[in-house]
């Protein structure tokens, strides 16, 4: 390497982008970024939150009536698949901050397992119990609509709204676990060091976000009312 | 960027924490507090939510300008929940069609002046 | 350092525009200049198309029983002109055009915080416009802008779910450019350009970016569950199945007024460099203007309500929204008022890009103070559905928020093309839009206030003659607007070269050769005056620094 060119790596490492002064202009812009784009899922979020919250208001019963046809079961173990999964996360990126990279490998792994445990819980356990009892609104599949007779339109509307929300964070779940496979192969190609982890920190943050979605998901769709026999 | 490094120990308390407050949002719904059930619920979840946030998330050690942004985030949700709901909630609204079953009561129409 | 580029000669100078030749380092491109004019490109075609439907009811409203189409087609033309003109020109108009080629080049810095963001927006607005435009073209949608249910979710058999698809996409290209700019604005500003050193353009966008950010997700989410209530028929906003068609207005206009305020605050950011330059003064109360642009930002969340008084709503949650919407004006009228307080014994000169700022303070005023009837209750409930309405918005958003825009593409061509437009046939078209606008629209206030309704294909034959009068006016709009896209085409060939600073204006963008390069500054500048640092030909002020 030329004497020009070892002065330009050192002053400008591989992983800066042209447009940034320094390393920490670039992380903080990237921090900053992340956070904002949370905010626009908070309000996206917020938003059927709301609207929920407006039904549930209005239809106290039928919602009632709807969360008991849920299982509290599987909605507990998922919640605590999650918060083991944020505990992973932010284990990863505490390796990636002391640069164990073998660590950060195996903690994004461990985090990509338990995603994938809760995804799977809920197909396997929720979603495909929901379509047999003929608890999925609509008309999505001709002959397993959901029967308004036996149980009363504003538990459609419920499971509406526990399809939608539950279904928009599962979305959420597989873009992260698509992100983890893109850091576990950025990590296994030597990307990342103590000086360089701005991507696992960042996408921690979204990981961090959806769990907490879930979090609020899972006492306002599960235990509406109590788990009490009625 | 958080520069610290957050120890194991400290992760795997708000772990601990965590799953102790999904134990205890899980008990308190077996107990029948009427409307309270909602408001305990909530207010547990806000708390996982912080400890989330603050510990995870590293808020904790975060600059000013984050803190603000994320507040800002809530506060418009706020916002939006708030006024929505002052109009629904004062509202006479209509009687729920058949087979909807009973709504909260609408609150009593105001006297004419 | 400006001098010495200037010597170069253009044709071999490297600029953005010559760096690289070929489709691929366009569409591939992640500079930001580029991405603002592939904006550019694609928000005129948007707007012509727009117009061209505008165009169409105008000629149809020539006959009280409808000249031109069938009642079917007319929802359908006034649905998609909305869509088309809110959603997909000016929302993006000013932010993505001249917000894109500036905040870098304002803050001192080599690009964007995300370029390559950036252009994904880009593209995502372009995914969002083609679906809209596939709509138009198979059948399209005849629910009005504003998808009001349960028509849109139950009763429509139009192209619903295509174009609520399109706006729902194109809504993150806005919040991924305004997340961009915030960023930006917080993290890659020179050294010694202080928040308050900052230009009100700055300001603006910044304002408006937030709003962007806080506001576009609920419409999004609002949509989806429009979707979602055609597909499955359970009863979200239909309230013969149960649900509450006002939670549904409550969710969209929480985004859709704030929404108006994305488009009018970049156009008075723009304003304010004009007007500055043009009259070769100061902004007077500089603070004010731009803490005024934050106080919109804030406000605007607090009075959407506003647009649903006659819907049933409770008269107490109306009673809020009114006072509030009354307290909305105050920030825009202290803009007004400091714009003239600029004017007042400035040195005025009357090129394009001022024609246009003058123009937009008359209109926007005007377009501002019939809100106030709008505000209030006991009127509102009088115009509501109105032809005064109809007024009311396009003189501020036409009238204002189309005139900044121009007024801006006027001011900043020279810098994003290196060419000079010919400038009287940029007065004439500026006065030709001003003549055009004012007989297109302010019949509409009198059809209004008299008891037109708006969305109808027809109407009583007592009105004829101010619905002649206003289609006129739209013709004469219509060939104002062409006359831009003609000359400014023109000049991209044969218009003469511009020199770096044609207006001798203040600003770090004025500071670089016009086309810039491409990574605007070689050096990064360090700005150690305030902006506006304007002073009377000859004075120390001129080209000095404070």
């Amino acid at each position: 390497m030329t004497d020009a060119a070892a002065t330009h790596a050192a002053e400008h490492p591989p992983y800066l982008a042209h447009h940034f002064t320094d390393i920490e202009q670039q992380n903080e812009a990237g921090t900053l970024g992340m956070w904002l784009f949370l905010v626009t899922e908070i309000m996206f979020f917020g938003g059927l939150f709301a609207a929920y919250a407006i039904y549930r208001y209005m239809y106290f019963d039928g919602f009632y009536k709807g969360s008991h046809l849920l299982d509290w079961h599987y909605g507990a173990a998922n919640t605590a698949v999650l918060i083991g999964s944020s505990l992973t996360m932010a284990l990863a990126v505490r390796a990636a901050q002391l640069g164990q990279r073998k660590a950060l490998i195996a903690f994004l792994l461990l985090t990509m397992l338990l995603g994938i445990a809760f995804l799977g819980i809920k197909l396997t356990f929720e979603w495909s119990n929901d379509y047999r009892e003929h608890l999925i609104p609509g008309h999505l599949f001709p002959g397993m609509e959901f029967d308004t007779i036996k149980h009363g339109p504003a538990v459609q509307l419920f499971f509406c709204f526990y399809f939608f929300m539950t279904g928009l964070h599962a979305l959420h779940m597989i873009v992260g676990l698509g992100i983890m496979a893109v850091l576990v192969w950025m990590a296994a190609r030597g990307r990342f060091d103590a000086g360089y982890f701005a991507p696992v920190e960042v996408s921690g943050l979204y990981w961090h976000f959806v769990d907490i979605v879930w979090i609020f998901l899972f006492p306002l769709l599960y235990l509406i009312g109590g788990t009490y026999k009625q | 960027m958080s520069v610290h490094v957050v120890p194991v120990r400290t992760y795997v308390t708000i772990f601990l924490l965590l799953m102790v407050f999904t134990a205890t949002t899980v008990w308190v719904a077996t107990i029948d507090l009427g409307p309270f059930n909602t408001l305990v619920a909530l207010t547990i979840a806000v708390i996982k939510m912080l400890l989330v946030i603050l510990f995870f998330m590293h808020v904790r050690s975060s600059s000013a300008l984050t803190k603000t942004f994320i507040l800002a985030g809530f506060f418009w949700l706020l916002l939006l929940m708030a006024f929505t709901l002052t109009d629904e909630g004062s509202r006479n609204l209509p009687p729920p069609p058949d087979g909807w079953g009973s709504a909260t009561v609408a609150p009593a129409a105001p006297a004419k002046p | 350092m400006s001098a010495a580029v200037a010597e170069a000669p253009p044709e071999t100078r490297v600029n953005y525009l010559n760096a690289e030749y070929g489709i691929k380092s366009w569409l591939l491109t992640t500079d930001h200049k580029r991405i603002a004019l592939l904006y550019l490109a694609s928000i005129t075609v948007m707007f012509f198309v727009g117009g061209m439907m505008a165009v169409l009811m105008r000629l149809h409203l020539i006959d009280p029983a409808g000249a031109l189409v069938h009642p079917d087609t007319y929802n359908k033309l006034f649905t998609m002109h909305g869509a088309i003109m809110i959603f997909f020109f000016l929302l993006p108009s000013i932010p993505a055009v001249l917000g894109n080629f500036l905040v870098p080049m304002m803050v001192g810095a080599k690009d964007l915080a995300f370029p390559r963001l950036n252009l994904l927006s880009w593209y995502i607005y372009v995914v969002g416009s083609c679906l809209a435009l596939y709509a138009m073209v198979s059948g399209g949608v005849d629910t009005g802008w504003t998808f009001y249910t349960p028509y849109s979710t139950s009763y429509a058999h139009s192209q619903v779910m295509a174009t609520a698809l399109g706006v729902f996409i194109n809504g993150f290209s806005g919040i991924l450019t305004g997340l961009n700019f915030i960023v930006t604005i917080h993290k890659m500003r020179a050294p010694g350009l202080t928040w308050f050193r900052m230009p009100l353009f700055l300001w603006a966008i910044y304002a408006t970016s937030i709003i962007q950010v806080l506001g576009t997700p609920v419409v999004a989410i609002t949509i989806f569950l429009v979707g979602l209530e055609r597909l499955f028929h359970v009863g979200i906003f239909d309230p013969a199945v149960g649900g509450d068609p006002i939670l549904f207005q409550h969710m969209f206009w929480f985004y859709s007024h704030p929404a108006v305020y994305i488009m009018i605050l970049p156009g008075m950011g723009v304003i304010s460099e004009i007007i500055t330059c043009f009259s070769r003064k100061r902004i007077f109360g500089y603070s004010f203007v731009a803490f005024s642009s934050m106080a919109i930002a804030v406000i605007s969340f607090l009075v959407w309500g506003h647009h649903m008084f006659v819907t049933g709503m409770s008269v107490y949650a109306a009673l809020i929204f009114s006072v509030l919407s009354f307290l909305v004006a105050i920030p825009s009228a202290i803009k007004v008022f400091n714009w003239m307080a600029t004017l007042y014994k400035g040195s005025i000169s009357y090129q394009a890009p001022m024609l246009y700022a003058l123009g937009f303070i008359g209109l926007f005023t005007m377009g501002g103070l019939t809100g106030l009837f709008l505000a209030s209750l006991a009127t509102d409930v009088h115009l509501n559905g109105t032809y005064f309405i109809v007024a009311h918005f396009h003189y501020i958003m036409v009238g204002g928020a189309v005139m900044a825009y121009l007024g801006g593409i006027h001011f900043w061509w020279p810098k994003i093309t290196g060419r000079m437009y010919p400038d009287t046939w940029a007065r004439l078209a500026a006065a030709i839009i001003f003549i055009g606008f004012n007989l297109t629209f302010y019949p509409q206030f009198v059809l209004g206030y008299l008891g037109m309704p708006r969305r109808y294909a027809t109407y009583p034959a007592e009105f004829q003659v101010l619905n002649v009068m206003s289609s006129a006016g739209a013709s004469i709009l219509g060939i104002g607007y062409l006359i831009p896209l003609i000359y400014f085409i023109w000049s991209m060939r044969y218009g003469p070269i511009a020199p770096a600073n044609p207006w001798r204006a203040k600003g770090l963008e004025w500071q670089t050769p016009s086309p810039p390069p491409t990574q605007n500054f070689d050096e990064t500048p360090v700005v150690t005056e305030g902006a506006y640092a304007y002073g009377p030909p000859g004075s120390a002020r001129e080209g000095a620094h404070d």
